[in-house]
């Protein structure tokens, strides 16, 4: 028998004691003793001395510990996760960019929710993917602390309710008296939006709408007017043109479409398809498009519509047409001959002229029709629809206003009391209800009775139509930073329509383009297909006079020709105003990236200036600014009666006797990025002949005696004959030789016979041959040098903005920057003509040409494979990477500049100061708005840390993680680095140079390709590709 | 004992003194109380002091943007002082070690000074590679430290990493030698208290003697070590200007990557440091009374030692624009007419009337042998010295390859106060120094005292 085991549960059942069978049968067990705090008897017990001091000691401890934990910034996961968001994953939405000046299809990069960077819409048939510097940064506007959060009624803060209460009585009383209403726009290229105002003067009749364009372009739908009998302006067609002749058209970065006709142009200037174009420029400030030409004329403003009208007349004569007596100044013959020589030689041609007087712009015609240029390469059936504005209106709406017979004005888009001026204010003063849609108290907004703040375009829905045929949308990436409310939101309630905007676009659009809403919101644009582009069912009310094409120009252009020659009394000094590629017309100004963009041109920062020839400053005794000065002498400049302080600056190719003052400077009421910044140039704006004229020739200029310090990346402009910096080469040599303009260098004897420079190395060379090797190839000749990388980049890659005083000290933290060099009348063999010695020579050089050659240089990171800064950190901050990237460890940096001081070519950038959250830098890094914009991939680094162009290595990193989630290779043009997306001209290619397929190694295997300094044998893996200029031994 | 210098030579220093007349003359100035003029010195120095750490921390605390570097000239007064200050720190070592040596025994009498003058300078020096870093609270970070950081380790490609061991090691080593000759003026500034019956002083002086007991087997050792340590000392008077030089001299920047720096820069530290001792010496000897120790010959011998270290920057100064011609790399050949010829013009020419031209005056017995004349060239050659670091670094920087970086340098009143500053801290180290420590080495300035002869015959 085995004896059954006994299981028990403790030694009490075991035991088996009565006090246990008690308790088993009870079925809660009696509650632990706890002395509860609650307890009495805790309150008569009594703390001694060691277990006060331990508690004392536990007490601090613990305080103590809690306060040396860092701060904790707490991210807050999604309680329900948008379908569409995963935290560090970006989305692109396409979205449109149009603000009356510029407009581009464009892509939106949104991370968590905010918009942080602007691309270019490739898909787009009118823009082509192409941006420019004022699109890409306007992703920062939206983040503008300036913008007003809620709508004003006599400057106080109200509600919305209210104010729409407020004027939408006032609208009525009006309304039934009859009164005038009256809507001054920019112009407007939403169909949407006109018929939002259709739908609102359909509430309040006498109303109208009134479009001024602060750069007004209505001599050219004037002189269309007069020529096709309807107000357009034409679709010009750049890609098509042989030759190109503008007189003071900035077509490449600021006139009418300058975002397509760049990249149209860019396309007629590769050397490679055998044959170039060429583009002769006449104009006075040395602008981007005239620094590209082939051959520049300078010319005084007086003298342009002479010289259009001279090279009428030699056209005209070789065609057998009519001629007019133009007295041009004998200097230009040639050159005009030339022109005209060529331009009838060319298959297809253009002539383009930037003056707004409508005389000038009808003889224009008649040249582009004796040319056979309608149809060709300018297209009247696609009536362009960017500007719209009648300056004859807008001084008839002035008048209007100051007779006291408006009684409201309602404001959109536009800022006339900085554009316009005094007189616009003053008649402001006798509306009674004026009324505002900025996004700040700006100057007129400062002015007005309600101001109801439109939404930042990224918080709008929006159609644009920029051209007949070319329809585009634009969404919203994020929900209203403020209590702001879109404009045609704001008249859709005034007219008492219920339907969201939203959804009064989505059905106009349908009705409009009868596209499907969620391809065209894909996509972001809808292109009417030719054959149905007659039968659109609404056209904008600017071209509904358009029935077919238009007939040819009249050829009768005698008194066009006369009121030409009538309108010059030439003056001694005459003056210019003109559009920097930063700023534009200056609705953007208090956007730090483009204040601190540097010009193209001057690569002056955060000012403008008045530009005048050195030989005029030489004679007026004025600062030329040589040798690294940069205290610039102050003048004044008086167009009747009205004068304005700027600095004079130094411009080469600017017209003896002009001056030259660009538009967008001088506000007051724009925020304290932009306010106090320049001096305001519409002041000299004037309406002639019911144009506005942007030329003065009746100047005095005259110093100051004060003096002014100039913020420029650049202060000096001239190669000082190292040639072999920029390479260039002419078309005709290069016809001859694709290598012309590229000699190699010559090899070095060493120890084991004739090497080139680059096998000649102290160091180990890097295994370029496994895994990637990243680089870029830039085309010198495909280059303009508009800066649109600069801001991309900045936008991209989290760059600091230091403003004007840091610039001064030449810190500006640009890792992509354009060299801008001008040709000299100094070289070598001028040299040795004159029997100069070096010095004398080297001294010349520094002076630019009167009228230089002018050439841009995109610079960063060379990444090379033998980098200098990597040799000398004293802790490896900066190192190589496997994939040909030289890397800066922003953490390991203890900020000793060795690596700045060894680069060859200057591009790293130290963090003299902390630019973020600091008073002293109080741009966008200093405030929580601001920061929305920052790129998380990006870090933003400490002060005393060097930094540079990484490649957008971020990019780089995400393409490649893509591509091995998807188990594929990396494929050419998957990465695209923050330049080369930005590139209108597609100068800027990215790539694998290891990859034998991409377009980048076939460009660096190019006969145009060179490394920049490569006889310092740093192995860079940035190419650049020899300036091939399309000049002739004439001209 | 010391009689074996020739009756026909003349004495090293002279006014007939004897071992006593020597020590009460030189611990005269530590046991005494000190005079307006000294008070006067310190409370400048002092204060000039307090201003450059002023500066410092202000720097500090906001960026090194407070300076005027730029992004093309990343290294400007900063790295200048470095070099200047590193430069006036040779002649110390190289009296000290280099001329015992060669047995040039009017080294004596200035050696100790010339030595403290070394440590001060090396400090004031080692001051700029430190607060020069963008993120100086990091600074350990250039030391081979074993780390949590992962596999980060220094980069032994980098000049400045040699820079770190060469002046740790020339500092340690100056530091070492100069105080081991200490031990026995210590012991006799000891005594001395000990007669005049100050027990706290004499006691300090003990400790920092390390209970000198002057018997022959401590001799022995301390001339020994002092002969071992005069042979460790000399290399490192080439190697510290040397690899300092390399700062320059690896890199690829026209007018810094030149062969020539390594032999150039130690010459031309030897001329500042003769130049900064003889200053410092001429001023010293009026206002202590040294008159007798420092004679007319102790400044003969070093404007001698001007002249040859002066004529070597000279013609390597002709060498890098020969070679800048002769390479005919344009960007080597235009760095040196900029120098000559750009806007820093008048620093090249400063450099050149200061080094090159002031020092040939020494060939004229007369003036080398002239107090006056001596005193104002050596402060020619101070500046001068100064203006060739600022040359090298300034003007090579501000226009090397490309010319659209081409800047100007301009200083501001932060690098100026901290230059000014470190002047203070030298000076006030130096007078801390004159009044603590035994200026001249007695000990050893007791071996040449001619104490035998008719002459001393009492």
């Amino acid at each position: 028998m085995t004896k059954v085991k006994k299981y028990w549960k403790g030694i009490e059942e075991l035991e088996n004691t009565p006090e246990f069978r008690k308790s088993a049968e009870n079925e809660f067990p009696e509650q632990t003793n706890v002395e509860f705090l609650g307890n009495d008897a805790l309150a008569d017990s009594s703390t001694n001395r060691r277990d006060f001091l331990k508690f004392l000691g536990f007490g601090v401890t613990a305080a103590t510990i809690a306060a040396c934990e860092t701060p904790v910034n707490k991210a807050i996961p999604y309680l329900n996760k948008p379908e569409e968001i995963t935290p560090g994953i970006a989305n692109w939405y396409a979205s449109t960019f149009a603000d009356g000046n510029d407009y581009a299809s464009i892509l939106v990069k949104t991370r968590e929710g905010r918009p942080i960077k602007i691309e270019g819409n490739k898909l787009s048939p009118v823009t082509k993917g192409a941006v420019n510097a004022r699109i890409n940064s306007s992703v920062l506007s939206l983040y503008d602390s300036t913008r007003l959060k809620n709508p004003l009624a006599k400057k106080a803060a109200a509600t919305w309710s209210e104010v729409d209460k407020d004027i939408k009585s006032q609208l009525e009383a009006i309304a039934a008296k009859g009164g005038k209403i009256r809507i001054l726009s920019n112009s407007i290229i939403s169909p949407t939006t006109k018929k939002a105002i259709a739908d609102f003067t359909a509430k309040y009749p006498g109303t109208e709408q009134v479009t001024y364009d602060a750069v007004s372009y209505s001599g050219i739908l004037k002189a269309n007017q007069a020529n096709f009998g309807s107000a357009i302006i034409p679709d010009y067609h750049f890609e098509n043109a042989e030759v190109t002749v503008s007189f003071g058209a900035d077509f490449l970065v600021n006139w009418l479409a300058s975002v397509e006709y760049a990249g149209q142009y860019g396309q007629t200037r590769n050397p490679k398809n055998g044959k170039m174009s060429r583009h002769f420029q006449f104009e006075t400030t040395l602008s981007v498009t005239g620094s590209n030409a082939d051959v520049r004329v300078a010319i005084k403003p007086s003298e342009q519509g002479l010289a259009v009208l001279a090279l009428y007349n030699i056209i005209a004569k070789a065609k057998g047409a009519a001629t007019y007596d133009a007295g041009i100044a004998d200097e230009y013959k040639d050159k005009l001959q030339t022109a005209a020589a060529e331009l009838l030689a060319a298959k297809g041609s253009l002539v383009i002229c930037g003056s707004n007087d409508t005389n000038v712009q009808v003889v224009v015609n008649a040249i582009n029709e004796l040319l056979g240029n309608y149809g060709n390469t300018i297209d009247t059936a696609t009536p362009v629809y960017l500007k719209q504005g009648d300056d004859a209106k807008v001084a008839a709406l002035v008048a209007e206003m100051a007779s006291g017979s408006v009684d409201a004005v309602i404001l959109y888009g536009v800022n006339p009391a900085y554009t316009y001026g005094e007189k616009f204010v003053s008649a402001l003063e006798k509306v009674k209800l004026k009324i505002s849609f900025a996004d700040r108290e700006d100057e007129t907004a400062s002015l007005v009775d309600y101001v109801c703040p439109d939404n930042h375009y990224l918080e709008s829905w929006n159609d644009a139509n920029p051209k007949k045929g070319q329809y585009s949308l634009g969404q919203p990436t994020i929900s209203p930073l403020f209590s702001t409310r879109q404009a045609q939101e704001s008249l859709l309630v005034w007219a008492g329509i219920e339907t969201s905007y939203h959804d009064y676009l989505k059905a106009n659009w349908q009705t409009t383009t009868g596209a499907s809403w969620e391809v065209s919101l894909h996509d972001g644009f809808y292109s009417v297909p030719v054959a149905q582009v007659a039968a659109e069912p609404v056209k904008p009310a600017a071209v509904a006079a358009t029935k077919e094409t238009p007939a040819a120009p009249a050829t009768d252009i005698s008194s066009a020709a006369a009121a030409v020659r009538k309108g010059v009394t030439a003056g001694a000094t005459e003056l210019q105003v003109y559009i920097k590629t930063g700023l534009g017309d200056g609705s953007q100004a208090n956007n730090p990236w483009l204040q601190e963009l540097p010009d193209p041109i001057s690569k002056v920062t955060w000012d403008n200036y008045v530009t005048m020839s050195p030989k005029q400053m030489a004679e007026l005794n004025l600062s030329r600014l040589e040798r690294g000065d940069d205290n610039a002498d102050v003048v004044e400049v008086t167009v009747n009666g009205v004068s304005i302080k700027a600095p004079a600056f130094p411009q080469p190719g600017q017209k003896y006797g002009t001056v030259g003052l660009a538009l967008g400077y001088g506000r007051t009421a724009a925020g304290k990025t932009a306010d106090g910044i320049g001096a305001n140039a519409y002041q000299f704006v004037s309406v002639v002949d019911g144009n506005a004229t942007y030329t003065a020739y009746d100047v005095t200029v005259k110093g100051t005696g004060e003096k002014y310090q100039i913020a420029a990346t650049q202060t000096h402009h001239t190669l000082m004959g190292r040639e072999a910096i920029v390479k260039e080469t002419t078309f005709s040599e290069y016809l001859k030789d694709p290598k012309s303009g590229n000699p190699q260098l010559k090899l070095q004897t060493t120890n084991h016979g004739k090497q080139p420079v680059k096998d000649i190395n102290l160091w180990r060379d890097h295994d370029l041959e496994t895994g990637h090797l990243w680089g870029l190839s830039i085309d010198l000749n495909s280059c303009i040098g508009c800066g649109a990388c600069v801001t991309s980049c900045t936008s991209e890659n989290n760059v600091a903005v230091v403003g004007k005083d840091e610039v001064r000290r030449s810190r500006e933290m640009h890792w992509l920057r354009i060299d801008r060099y001008y040709s000299s009348d100094m070289n070598q063999e001028v040299a040795d003509a004159e029997g100069l010695n070096a010095i004398d020579k080297f001294t010349e050089m520094e002076a630019a040409s009167e009228n230089p050659s002018v050439l841009f240089q995109p610079l960063m990171c060379q990444h090379c494979n033998h980098a200098p800064c990597e040799t000398v950190c004293p802790v490896a901050a900066t190192t190589h990477s496997l994939e040909g990237l030289n890397m800066m460890a922003y953490n390991r940096c203890i900020g000793t500049r060795y690596c700045a001081n060894n680069c060859p070519y200057k591009v790293r950038r130290f963090n003299w100061f902390k630019y973020s959250d600091n008073e002293q830098f109080d741009f966008n890094m200093n405030d929580d708005l601001g920061k929305m914009v920052l790129n998380p991939d990006v870090v933003v680094r400490s002060r005393g840390v060097m930094e540079k162009c990484s490649l957008c290595v971020q990019q780089i990193q995400a393409g490649k993680l893509t591509a091995k989630k998807e188990g594929r290779k990396v494929k050419d043009g998957d990465i695209q680095t923050a330049c080369a997306t930005a590139c209108p001209t597609h100068a800027i290619v990215f790539g694998d140079l290891s990859d034998v397929t991409s377009e980048v190694r076939k460009l660096s295997k190019d006969d145009r390709s060179y490394n920049l300094l490569e006889e310092v044998g740093t192995q860079p893996n940035v190419y650049y590709q020899t300036k091939v200029r399309n000049v002739k031994e004439s001209a | 004992m010391a009689s074996h210098e020739a009756h026909i030579r003349e004495p090293l220093i002279i006014g007939k003194k004897d071992y006593h007349q020597v020590t009460e003359d030189i611990t005269y100035p530590i046991a005494g109380k000190a005079n307006k003029y000294w008070w006067m010195a310190f409370t400048v120095s002092f204060i000039t002091m307090c201003w450059g750490v002023g500066c410092l921390a202000y720097t500090v605390g906001t960026g090194i943007g407070v300076w005027g570097s730029n992004k093309t000239v990343g290294w400007a007064w900063d790295i200048t002082n470095f070099v200047w200050w590193i430069g006036i720190g040779h002649a110390g070592t190289l009296i000290s070690a280099v001329l015992l040596l060669f047995r040039q025994k009017w080294r004596m009498s200035i050696n100790r000074s010339a030595e403290a003058m070394t440590i001060f300078a090396v400090i004031c020096a080692a001051l700029f590679p430190v607060f020069h870093m963008g993120r100086v609270w990091l600074a350990y970070w250039v030391l081979p430290l074993p780390n949590q950081f992962g596999s980060l380790w220094v980069n032994f490609n980098s000049p400045l990493l040699w820079d770190v061991f060469a002046i740790s090691t020339y500092f340690t080593v100056s530091l070492v030698f100069w105080y081991l000759g200490l031990v026995p003026d210590f012991a006799t500034v000891r005594d001395k208290f000990a007669r005049m019956g100050k027990p706290l002083q004499q006691k300090v002086y003990n400790i920092l003697s390390f209970g000198w007991s002057g018997n022959a087997r401590a001799w022995h050792r301390f001339e020994e070590l002092s002969l071992v340590l005069a042979g460790l000392s000399t290399p490192l008077v080439l190697s510290v200007h040397t690899i300092v030089s390399m700062d320059f001299a690896t890199s690829v920047i026209p007018g810094w990557h030149t062969t020539i720096f390594p032999p150039y820069f130690v010459a031309g530290a030897i001329f500042s440091g003769f130049a900064m001792v003889l200053t410092l010496m001429l001023i010293a000897r009026k206002t202590l009374n040294l008159e007798d120790y420092i004679t007319v010959n102790h400044v003969e011998s070093m404007n001698k030692i001007i002249i040859l270290t002066g004529s070597i920057v000279g013609v390597a100064y002709l060498t890098e624009l020969f070679i800048s011609w002769y390479s005919g790399v344009e960007y080597e050949q235009y760095a040196f007419l900029n120098r000559a010829s750009g806007p820093y013009w008048w620093a090249y020419w400063s450099m050149m009337t200061c080094n090159v031209i002031t020092p040939q005056l020494f060939w004229i017995k007369k003036v080398r042998r002239s107090f006056v004349a001596t005193f104002i060239i050596s402060i020619f050659v101070n500046i001068g010295m100064w203006f060739e670091r600022f040359v090298i670094i300034v003007t090579s920087l501000h226009r090397d390859y490309l010319p659209s970086s081409w800047v100007m340098f301009h200083p501001t009143f932060v690098d100026i106060g901290i230059f000014v500053g470190t002047l203070g801290i030298f000076f006030t180290l130096f007078l801390l120094f004159c009044r603590t420590f035994p200026v001249i080495a007695m000990a050893e300035l007791k071996s040449i005292l001619k104490s035998s002869g008719d002459k001393y015959k009492k």
